[in-house]
């Protein structure tokens, strides 16, 4: 049994066979076979090799050729690999002593050596790990070539789908009733892969590290999306376990599909609003689907994204136009300006190449600043679809008032070029920043002032406060929503709007993690935001507690020092008002 | 380097398994250990004989002369003493093409 970690990013619990994707595209699908076949399986096997040792000789000629003969030699040791007494002994001894396919065979054989060579932590010769995978990647496109068609449109049983990094068109093409979950060993929270398994329903881990090599095609995988764990060949207690959760977990999503029709309100009559975060416009029916109260943050990178150009003004406005039409005339949509570093921009790159600290860098709402084309085509479209509903409009990354006041003042010169064009928009289009770094959540009562809203961004906020980057494992722990400065931070952002008469709203995944939404309903908040997937759980809890409660809870929580505390008492708190919410 | 290590006799029975066996001692000069390359050379001249082939790296078990996987398995890096064992016709001959393989010197090739 090996337990992997990473980040979850869609709920549930799956258990299933794994079916493994490597980067270049090579499937290695597991099948056994029956008896009478083992002579025919083994056939195939020697012509798949004899290919292989093929190929690595043409490339031996090829590369001795152009660089040399003692490159080219590389390949003549793939090629004697190839024909390994050895190794075709192990791999034809699992044919027809296990009936496993050839495919899963080589798998299973190549990786029991690449790792019995990888433990040797020599670095001279784990690199001959590679050699490995190379000739098992070689072998298995002669086998799996010979079979022709994408084996992942053509699954005969349901499987794990496990992958180094899967492009979001893969994501969306998966059978949900084929693939059970989803694991990768790349991907950040935030990344389109992740939000697409949101978008199937379908459990999914992202950003495991190395994982591919210590797993074979047909090994027994969970994926626990709930707690980003993917425990590969568990033991039968670890099992039996996660079989229970999979039954709890189907049994409490089924109650809380109940809930959908049913207000976001607590015991004591409060209302609260629940909005979803979405990224592409075909995920706008899965916030109305789980009863969503409005988009609270629509993020627009995706228009920006994969681009040879700028996304132009009519492709972002009939983005927009989806999304409201999606969700109808009343309820709020925010949209977020594009909020990407200039890495992620065609044209911009080379301009700011060798930023040394990205994160710190010429990015979001700093690069509209500086490239007013795009940003006012982007504006300009947004103003031309908030006249067909209830359209918001939000700057990301603000750090002083200073830009702010300048992005209104763009968008006011935006306006005035529509109005002499005689282009209709929505005059007083509601206004908001977004409160993410902590210059701007310590000058909140200024910054809501200037505004109509304040949405709060706790992902970056709590980066940049506690300066420790999630995705580096080193400092992760670092990096927790419950630390008591962004308790405070909060605490003091959410005054500053009441005191003015702004709209207050978090929007980062701290509102859609169940140990928070206590805290946040007992220090005055009103609106969430989170993935359309966390809405039904969130109101949950609201519908189970009073507002007297919760500001209890977030006062006693206010007064820790530190984030454990804090954690553990919050989790306490949710595990007594809602005992199958907590799982972790 | 390279030092003639018949096996000493032993009992009549002993004497008989050994027949034709013979033996060499050979260390790993190669900064880079004993490397694909040479262990691609090795295994393409060890079947070019009839006679089994073993390389035994002290203190595990030997391991068949013919199996680049195998070779791998032994990490001999520069340092490493390795025996190398021939059994069966044309033993002689092998051993002096095995044992040459560890006196050529890959990195300045061409």
């Amino acid at each position: 049994m090996e337990i992997k970690r990473g980040i979850p990013v869609s709920p549930g619990v799956a258990i299933g066979p794994a079916f493994v994707v490597e980067t270049e595209g090579t499937r290695i699908p597991h099948r056994t076979i029956k008896k009478s076949q083992i002579d025919q399986e083994i056939e195939r096997l020697r012509k798949a090799l004899r290919e292989a040792v093929a190929d690595a000789h043409a490339n031996r000629d090829a590369i001795s050729e152009k660089l040399g003969k003692q490159y080219g030699a590389i390949f003549a040791a793939h090629a004697l690999l190839i024909e390994d007494a050895e190794l075709v002994g192990e791999i034809e001894r699992l044919i027809a002593q296990q009936n496993y396919g050839a495919e899963y065979a080589v798998s299973r054989t190549m990786r029991r050596h690449a790792k019995a060579l990888e433990a040797l932590n020599q670095p001279l010769f784990s690199t001959r790990a590679s050699d490995l995978f190379d000739i098992e990647k070689s072998i298995l496109s002669h086998l799996v070539g010979e079979q022709g068609g994408d084996p992942l449109q053509n699954l005969q049983e349901p499987i794990i789908l496990l992958a180094h990094d899967l492009t979001p068109s893969q994501t969306a093409n998966l059978n949900p009733r084929m693939v059970y979950a989803f694991a990768t060993e790349a991907g950040g929270k935030a990344s389109h892969t992740a939000i697409m398994a949101g978008v199937l329903e379908i459990p999914a881990v992202v950003g495991l590290g190395r994982t591919l090599m210590d797993v074979s095609g047909g090994d027994e995988v969970i994926v626990d999306g709930n707690r980003g764990v993917v425990i590969l060949n568990p033991d039968e207690e670890t099992r039996e376990r996660y079989l229970v959760l999979q039954r709890q977990f189907g049994n409490f999503a089924k109650r809380l599909d109940e809930l959908r029709e049913l207000p976001a309100e607590t015991k004591d009559g409060v209302r609260a609003v629940l909005l979803g975060n979405i990224e592409f416009p075909q995920e706008s029916g899965h916030c109305t689907d789980r009863g969503g109260d409005g988009i609270g943050l629509y993020r627009t990178e995706f228009l920006y994204l994969n681009k040879t150009r700028d996304p132009n003004e009519s492709e972002q406005y009939e983005a927009y136009m989806a999304v409201l039409r999606a969700i109808g005339p009343d309820k709020p949509v925010v949209i977020r300006t594009m909020d990407l570093g200039a890495d992620k921009l065609f044209n911009q790159a080379d301009i700011y190449l060798d930023e040394k600290n990205p994160c710190l860098g010429m990015r979001s709402v700093r690069l509209c600043l500086r490239n007013l084309v795009l940003f006012k085509t982007q504006l300009r479209a947004i103003l031309r679809a908030s006249p067909h509903g209830n359209l918001r409009v939000m700057f990301p990354m603000i750090s002083t008032l200073m830009e702010l006041r300048q992005c209104k003042m763009i968008l006011g010169d935006v306006k005035e070029e529509l109005e002499e064009e005689r282009i209709d928009f929505n005059r007083k289009i509601p206004i908001g920043t977004m409160i993410e770094v902590p210059s701007a959540a310590l000058m909140a009562e200024e910054m809501a002032k200037e505004v109509n809203f304040l949405s709060i961004g706790t992902n970056d906020l709590i980066q940049y406060t506690l300066a420790a980057d999630r995705t580096n494992e080193h400092v992760a722990s670092l990096y927790t929503a419950g630390d008591p400065s962004i308790l405070r931070l909060i605490d003091h952002i959410i005054r500053a709007a009441t005191k003015h008469g702004a709209e207050v709203c978090v929007c980062g995944e701290m509102s859609g993690d169940p140990i928070y939404t206590i805290l946040l309903l007992g220090l005055g908040l009103r609106q969430l935001s989170m993935t359309p997937q966390n809405i039904p759980e969130i109101k949950k809890i609201i519908r189970s507690i009073t507002v007297e409660e919760a500001k209890t809870v977030a006062q006693e929580a206010l007064r820790f020092e530190t984030a454990r505390d804090v954690n553990n008492y919050l989790r306490e708190q949710t595990r007594r008002v809602l005992p199958e919410v907590v799982v972790n | 380097m390279v030092r003639n290590q018949r096996p000493k006799p032993q009992t009549a029975e002993r004497q008989k398994i050994m027949k034709d066996s013979i033996r060499q001692t050979v260390s790993v000069t190669n900064p880079q250990g004993f490397h694909m390359r040479p262990m691609a050379a090795f295994v393409e001249a060890a079947n070019r004989f009839p006679c089994a082939v073993t390389v035994t790296r002290l203190g595990m078990a030997p391991v068949n002369g013919k199996s680049i996987l195998s070779l791998m398995g032994l990490v001999a890096i520069e340092g490493t003493e390795l025996i190398v064992e021939v059994t069966g016709p044309r033993a002689a001959e092998a051993i002096q093409a095995l044992v040459s393989v560890f006196q050529r010197n890959y990195d300045e090739e061409q």
